[in-house]
């Protein structure tokens, strides 16, 4: 919402500063988001009058001109083709900073003959585009006078952001309106010249009829016909006003339906009377219809829409935007001035399908003061009378306002209470009585607050709280700090919370770098990832990579790898925690720590052998993560059943009883392959959600640790088994021959070749014994022996290596 | 005799190359068969005087050439070392073994901060799924149907559900208060963190980014706390003890009154300083929770009130770390993740520091 500050004083009697009003805007919540005072850019170009023009001697585009700058005469080299001698146009002497080329002119000599400024193009200026030669103003221009003031720049222009709720203050009244409430001046009456609304006596009945027949969605319509109307250009002081926020005049009846739409958030519509065929029929629109609107582009309508239609046809859409084929045009004589009031979320829902953004539909949606109809198109009547001339008809009304009186019940202790400022009652009663509401005292002491028409954002109490703090001024809320229940801070984490922070770090110290990747990704790539469920396909994904929500994690880190590697950085290391999506459910969100390591899990180095990332180094990862998670490790057991974006002979399953907690492996080279990513890559995935909480038993003691005073013993076996028989099954078969004396089986050698026949492996384990009561003999130890290998055959059909 | 005998032996033992030759020497001399050992079997051929006298030279020679042999042997030893230790010379400028470290995102390091500070306060950290319906999204929230301010959100939607629910990502976090007011009775003090998404991509909008909401419910939690909360909130989190903050009346529809808050910063010369330096650059979103919506979620709002927050982590992280642009969060560049990111053990605390 754009205003001149001579346009809020049309309003408002103040001597405030403009850093003051700025100020005070801001802190009633009406953001200024910028103030453009042209006056102080441009001070220093003056209307400059060319006295002389002569080819430049050494360059045939180039004119040497005499300015008169109203206080010397000055030699100034030209390129512009209008350029001549008589003109009146813009100066900028040296030092001038040139805002539309963001440059400062200096003193400069071009092609040999001296330059001592610049007159300027309007894009030089930044009034407009146009560059394609100096301005041309007048020849009443009186020379020397600061350009800015002769041109109506001198207005400074205030920006406002507005928050939805603000409808009121879509025009500069209502602007005007809450900084009178701060006490930054007076509000003026409606009966001030342009503000004055008093009614207009008609001189003949209004010879268009107005019918309504969707009240739901258009309560009210009012106009007027004023005849022997002469539409030519506005007068100077309303173009002014209108081109300072950046509307472009069009013509006295337009302007003035657009002033209004600023002044008072008052959208008004004028049709040429002499086209409106019949009589005006207010109705939702009919499928198949159309109509050309003011902006030139045909649009189709349909019954969710309400029209303003005559008796052939749809005219325009109420409350965003008119037809052109009854615009007012220059040879207007009779014109239709409209006043209607039109249901917001009808106007939100028609200017969202056909994407037009009108002041009109900005002002409706929000909710204009349903009480003004009559009085904004009274105003608009004077001032059609005014500037066009011309003979009201009486008005013709369709349609009753509809009831918004209403009143809310305020405890003026409220402030306090919710507010945090101690305000004294006159002082509220004071600040609400500003902003238009009534006010009555209820006998139990509380007040009743009629809110007026223009406020239809005030429901509550609440409301009527932050109106008080807000005029009053939040800077005058005293902080309060937030004492918390007991000294010592309680964890905010919850133990399952805590777990993903512990994740996280570990994978970060393991060497892993954390990314985080949009939680969307394509289609295409999420059918390699097993697919989504159609509720989690996106209706409007902002582009078709982006479509889908991801089954898991790993694409976007196998992409961003790719990413990398493109870079020239081949062994990335990336992990991310977050989420990955089964179904629309808050249930079907899993959190997922996922990893991928890609390249050399070894780089080339002087002392280490180069060894690329394979299955062992995203296992090693999942296991740390489910560790860090607290998931009994030991207790899991390993599938060879990974999906099918893993390398199916190189990846793993974690499960603790039938819950997977990870999956690990190479990824599945078909994969990498249709992601465009050179291999190898490994990857994991660890569900966290899965793993079970660890539950404190009896506090936070640990298990007492008990020692034995026996040394451990360590004995070596090597079995021949089938090539595909897992290690594992034989390390547990081994452990399982004495549960008790056996504290820990490693394997520390796999081997084929010579020596062993084809198809078979050997596997060499380590077994390490921890006798609890005794030192062992050696006839212990043989008969523990034994009882390994017959486990481990009975388990494997493996054999002693002899 | 002995005289010259004492000069020859000790000649040799200054002159023995290495331990072997000293060895021999030392046999030589003092074994079984050696010069002294023969010269000390002679004393029993003569008189007690002679023995005595004889005696003691033999024992005195016998006793320095023991202590030079010795002396000798340190000596070679000590030789020994320092040509052991020079030739296992190693290049010590040679680069050790790689150790891959990893980095924390500056968004879990902001995640973390945030908690710690919160949790001084006696907040409790909630989650919630980023797939939501439009109850928990807007309409618990008082977004009425068709409100403008739904537009503003560029609302990203899934299919509806069998049961006709409007399905959608979270705008926001505040469907967390939802389901936190919903399920847990006051008082409450939660912030929860995470994931949000908005169909908007450009230099400052990435189509996802994360918030933090904060909320506070209880029978006399009033404005002043809400500033007394987010003043020491980011004077903790800028490092920044006179950090002003400013509170500007705005709207929200799920709260009443509402405010923006900006922070204190200056501008000059193109660089952004945090502090009381008189310009102000917005950070964040508040106010206290609107009736409708305690009532919406099922708590008496006649009783209960309090206030609720929400800000961007990316862009309280940016301007803490002076990270320029919004969309590098989300590429994964490592050149990126190893500058901006993290060592897994800098774990902010307010005990040891929030920030190094």
């Amino acid at each position: 919402m754009k205003f001149t500050l001579s346009w809020l004083k049309d309003h408002l009697e103040t001597d405030a500063s403009l850093d003051e009003i700025t100020q005070r805007l801001t802190m009633l919540g009406l953001e200024v988001e910028g103030v453009e005072d042209r006056a102080k850019e441009l001070a220093a170009f003056v209307v400059g009058h060319v006295v002389t023009a002569d080819k430049h001697p050494d360059a045939d585009k180039l004119r040497v001109l005499t300015v008169d700058t109203g206080s010397e005469r000055l030699q100034v080299v030209c390129g512009a083709p209008n350029a001549r001698a008589g003109m009146k146009g813009v100066f900028a002497p040296i030092g001038t900073h040139i805002p539309g080329s963001d440059i400062t002119l200096k003193k400069g000599v071009i092609r040999g003959v001296e330059s001592n400024g610049m007159m300027c193009s309007e894009r030089e200026l930044k009034l407009s585009e146009e560059h394609n030669g100096i301005i041309e103003l007048p020849d009443d221009a009186p020379v020397g006078t600061p350009f800015a003031a002769y041109a109506g720049l001198g207005d400074p222009v205030i920006d406002v952001a507005l928050t939805p709720d603000r409808a009121d203050c879509a025009g500069v009244r209502g602007i005007a309106r809450d900084l009178a409430a701060a006490g930054l001046g007076r509000l003026k009456p409606l009966e001030d010249g342009l503000l004055d609304a008093t009614p207009v006596a008609g001189t003949f009945p209004c010879p268009l009829s107005v019918t309504i027949e969707e009240p739901d969605g258009c309560p009210l319509f009012v106009g007027r016909l004023i005849r022997g109307v002469r539409n030519g250009p506005s007068p100077k002081w309303l173009q002014d006003k209108l081109a300072a926020i950046g509307l472009r005049p069009i013509s006295a009846l337009v302007d003035i339906t657009n002033y209004m739409t600023f002044d008072a958030a008052r959208p008004l519509h004028v049709f040429d009377a002499a086209r409106v065929r019949g009589g005006i029929i207010v109705r939702a629109g009919r499928d198949g219809e159309t109509f050309r609107a003011l902006n030139d582009k045909d649009y189709a309508v349909d019954p969710a829409m309400i029209v303003i239609a005559d008796h052939e046809g749809p005219l325009g859409l109420g409350g965003i935007i008119g037809g052109e084929s009854t615009g007012c045009t220059e040879a207007t004589t009779d014109v239709f001035v409209e006043a209607a009031l039109f249901d917001p979320v009808r106007i939100a829902a028609t200017g969202r399908r056909l994407g037009i953004d009108s002041d009109a539909r900005y002002r409706f949606e929000r909710g204009v003061d349903p009480a003004a109809v009559m009085q904004g198109m009274e105003r608009a009547t004077r001032l059609i009378l005014a500037l066009c001339g011309g003979e009201p008809s009486e008005p013709v009304i369709a349609g009753a306002e509809p009831d918004w009186r209403r009143a809310v019940r305020f405890r003026p202790s409220r402030v306090k209470h919710l507010g945090g400022v101690d305000l004294p009652l006159d002082a509220q009663t004071h600040i609400l009585a500003a902003l238009g509401c009534g006010l009555r005292e209820a006998e139990d002491g509380t007040l009743s607050v009629s809110i007026p028409s223009w406020r239809q954002d005030i429901h509550g109490e609440a409301d009527l709280v932050e109106e008080v703090l807000r005029v009053h001024g939040f800077d005058a809320i005293p902080a309060t700090p937030l004492e918390r229940e007991g000294v010592v801070a309680k964890p905010a984490l919850t133990p399952a919370q805590r777990r993903v922070v512990m994740a996280r770090r570990t994978l970060a110290a393991r060497g892993l770098h954390e990314a985080v990747t949009w939680s969307f990704l394509s289609s295409a790539v999420a059918e390699r990832f097993g697919g989504v469920d159609p509720g989690l396909r996106l209706l409007n994904p902002i582009s078709a990579d982006l479509d889908v929500m991801r089954p898991s994690i790993l694409p976007n880190l196998v992409q961003a790898a790719g990413r990398n590697a493109d870079r020239g950085i081949a062994d990335a290391a990336l992990f991310e925690v977050g989420p990955a999506y089964r179904d629309p459910t808050p249930q079907g969100q899993d959190l997922v720590a996922a990893g991928v390591r890609c390249g050399n899990a070894v780089p080339r180095h002087w002392s280490e052998t180069a060894r690329p990332v394979d299955v062992y180094d995203a296992k090693a990862d999942a296991l740390a993560v489910l560790e860090a998670a607290g998931a009994p490790t030991a207790n899991l057991v390993i599938g060879a059943d990974a999906p099918a974006w893993y390398h199916p002979g190189r990846s793993g399953t974690l499960r603790l009883g039938p819950a997977v907690l990870a999956r690990f492996g190479e990824l599945h080279p078909g994969v990498l392959e249709a992601l465009g990513v050179r291999g190898p890559v490994a990857g994991f995935e660890v569900f966290l959600d899965a793993v079970p909480s660890a539950r404190k038993k009896g506090g936070t003691a640990k298990p007492l640790l008990q020692l034995s005073a026996f040394q451990p013993v360590e004995r070596d076996f090597a079995f021949l088994v089938d090539a595909g028989v897992d290690a594992d099954r034989i390390a547990r078969a081994a452990r399982g021959a004495d549960k008790a004396l056996i504290r820990d089986v490693g394997v520390f050698d796999v081997y084929q070749g010579p020596g062993v026949e084809e198809g078979r492996k050997s596997v060499a384990i380590s077994v390490t014994l921890q006798p609890v009561d005794r030192t062992l003999t050696d006839k212990d130890i043989e008969e523990i022996g034994r009882r390994i290998v017959a486990a481990v055959t009975k388990a494997t059909g493996g054999t002693l290596r002899a | 005799m002995p005289d010259a005998l004492k000069t020859e032996l000790l000649t040799l033992v200054s002159e023995a190359p290495d331990l072997a030759a000293l060895e021999e020497v030392r046999v030589a001399a003092l074994g079984k068969k050696g010069r002294i050992t023969g010269l000390m079997k002679e004393l029993g051929g003569l008189s007690p005087e002679e023995r005595r006298e004889r005696g003691a030279a033999l024992n005195a020679l016998k006793d320095e050439i023991a202590a030079a042999i010795d002396a000798r042997k340190t000596e070679l030893h000590a030789a020994h070392l320092a040509a052991r230790l020079e030739a296992e010379r190693v290049d010590v400028t040679l680069p050790v073994r790689p150790e891959p470290r990893g980095r924390i995102h500056p968004i879990s390091q902001t995640v973390d901060e945030l908690v710690a500070i919160f949790a001084e306060m006696g907040f409790a950290v909630a989650e919630g799924p980023d797939v939501e319906d439009d109850f928990h999204n807007f309409t618990a929230l008082n977004f009425p149907p068709g409100h403008p301010a739904r537009d503003m959100h560029d609302t990203f939607y899934l299919p509806d559900t069998a049961d006709g629910r409007r399905m959608l990502l979270r705008t926001h976090t505040s469907p967390v208060q939802v389901r936190t007011m919903m399920s847990v009775k006051p008082p409450i003090r939660i912030i929860a963190p995470g994931r949000t998404y908005r169909s908007d991509y450009d230099m400052t909008h990435t189509p996802m980014f994360h918030q933090v909401e904060g909320l506070v419910i209880d029978e006399a939690t009033h404005m002043g706390h809400l500033k007394g909360c987010l003043i020491d909130f980011c004077r903790a989190f800028f490092d920044v003890d006179d950090l002003p903050l400013r509170f500007r009346p705005s709207f929200f529809p799920f709260t009443e009154p509402s405010a923006e808050v900006d922070i204190g910063c200056s501008r000059k010369g193109g660089e952004l300083k945090l502090g009381n330096y008189g310009d102000w650059l917005e950070i964040l979103g508040c106010g206290m929770v609107h009736p409708n919506v305690l009532e919406a979620c099922g708590i008496d709002s006649t009783r209960y009130q309090g206030f609720a927050f929400g800000m961007g982590i990316e862009r309280i992280a940016m301007l803490k770390y002076g990270i320029p642009d919004l969309r590098t969060f989300f590429e994964a560049d490592l050149r990126w993740l190893k500058h901006y990111g993290f060592v897994p053990l800098d774990i902010p605390s307010p005990a040891h520091g929030l920030t190094r």
